[in-house]
């Protein structure tokens, strides 16, 4: 299939733009990245944008559900694994906003869309870690449906983001692994804290069936960026694998999967399951979830009150009085 | 200002000493030395590090990846190369009387 772009986008001339476009997709079928600096049409230089901003979106809002669990941690362990997660949710944000930059993006907008709202984050974290339990499921299953998810984006076609999502994928590897052990001790724990792990599934399971993405039928974004070597797999073949890796290790803890229709095909080898409600969805991810509103006030308050050692630092940079901190109440 | 658009500084690290410097990624940061702090946070969290750099972006100049046939051969450079040279695994001794 061949995808058109529009020479008045690309502010070139039909012929060039036939030109241009074979240049570019042979690069992205011989394996060659596509670097800031070589011709790149107009249509995926958006379409990286939107993605790569929405992505790290999700990795400073993803710091927050976890975030708020820190003073809560059941032990000194768990605790120092949780802020160590933490951390690395955010530095993930600043190596994303940065390979969003290279494409042209302001890093000052992509930061004021997040905190005024405009721009979207994974619907994963709209919603509340309302116990402990909801920690390990959040480590265990959602970094690992992310990491279905940035490790085959990791192979994608543009040179910045591959390589920021290399790095991600490495540190990752401990959320993932950290998450199972903790699963795995509480699912062996006494009745009541299987029933809290339990708790923790049946509300976190639907979210994390949308995680990936609306099904292929629906979503509009999936064939272009697929063609582009930016998505490798589309959103129901990364939910598959998801299953694949998750679900059999979750029966293996004597889990009860919330959605009575998930069954093996033994035909197709595919998991079928109920449709996620992607009405649903789409509410959350335009600030309608649980805790939406909560999310953006948060990142918000925490962009406020970093601003005095913004200010200190630039005015050290130039040699200015440092400005004191304002304190509010 | 503009108090999140700061300079890019480019970041080199190395694993040990003696290995190369290697280029791992950017950060922002209002003067080098609070960039090599961002850097340590940001690219130092797991492997070993005993060394960093940072650079200014702006200092960098590079090649454009379109002018990549000036690094091409015009001639045949396989003299510079040991693969240039073919030589027998058993040396077959002359057949010819050694002049006396």
């Amino acid at each position: 299939m061949v995808i058109a772009i529009d020479p008045q986008l690309n502010k070139l001339s039909k012929e060039e733009c036939e030109r241009h476009l074979e240049v570019f997709e042979g690069r992205i079928a011989r394996g060659d990245k596509v670097e800031p600096t070589d011709w790149m049409p107009e249509e995926y230089r958006h379409q990286l944008i939107r993605l790569i901003h929405v992505h790290a979106n999700s990795e400073i809002c993803g710091a927050l559900p976890e975030g708020k669990w820190i003073p809560h941690a059941p032990s000194f362990k768990r605790k120092m694994a949780l802020l160590a997660k933490v951390q690395d949710e955010v530095g993930h944000a600043q190596l994303l906003y940065r390979a969003a930059e290279t494409l042209g993006a302001s890093r000052q907008q992509m930061i004021e869309d997040l905190i005024s709202g405009k721009s979207k984050f994974s619907n994963v974290f709209h919603y509340p870690a309302e116990i402990w339990t909801d920690v390990a499921i959040i480590a265990w299953l959602i970094d690992g449906a992310a990491i279905v998810n940035q490790t085959m984006m990791s192979d994608g076609s543009y040179g910045p983001y591959s390589r920021a999502l290399k790095r991600i994928c490495y540190e990752e590897a401990f959320h993932l692994k950290h998450g199972y052990e903790m699963v795995v001790t509480i699912a062996q724990g006494t009745k009541k804290q299987r029933e809290m792990l339990q708790d923790s599934l049946d509300r976190w399971w639907p979210p994390i069936m949308m995680f990936h993405g609306p099904a292929d039928k629906v979503s509009k974004h999936t064939t272009m960026l697929v063609q582009w070597g930016v998505k490798l797999k589309t959103n129901d073949e990364q939910r598959q694998q998801f299953l694949r890796q998750f679900v059999p290790k979750m029966l293996d803890l004597g889990l009860h999967i919330p959605d009575p229709n998930l069954r093996l095909d033994e035909k197709t080898g595919e998991w079928l399951y109920t449709e996620p409600d992607w009405d649903e969805f789409k509410r959350v991810i335009n600030g309608g979830g649980p805790v939406s509103g909560d999310r953006v006030a948060t990142r918000k308050l925490a962009h406020e009150e970093g601003r005095w050692v913004r200010e200190a630092l630039a005015a050290a940079a130039t040699n200015q009085p440092v400005p004191m901190p304002t304190m509010t109440d | 200002m503009a108090d999140t658009q700061w300079p890019v500084y480019e970041v080199f690290h190395q694993q040990a000493r003696g290995e190369p410097h290697i280029h791992v990624g950017s950060v922002h940061a209002t003067d080098a030395e609070m960039a090599l702090v961002m850097a340590k946070e940001q690219y130092c969290r797991r492997q070993a590090c005993v060394n960093l750099w940072v650079v200014p972006a702006a200092a960098i100049l590079a090649s454009e990846y379109q002018d990549g046939d000036m690094f091409e051969h015009t001639t045949d450079k396989s003299y510079r190369e040991s693969w240039g040279y073919k030589t027998p695994k058993t040396i077959q001794k002359s057949d010819e009387e050694t002049p006396t």
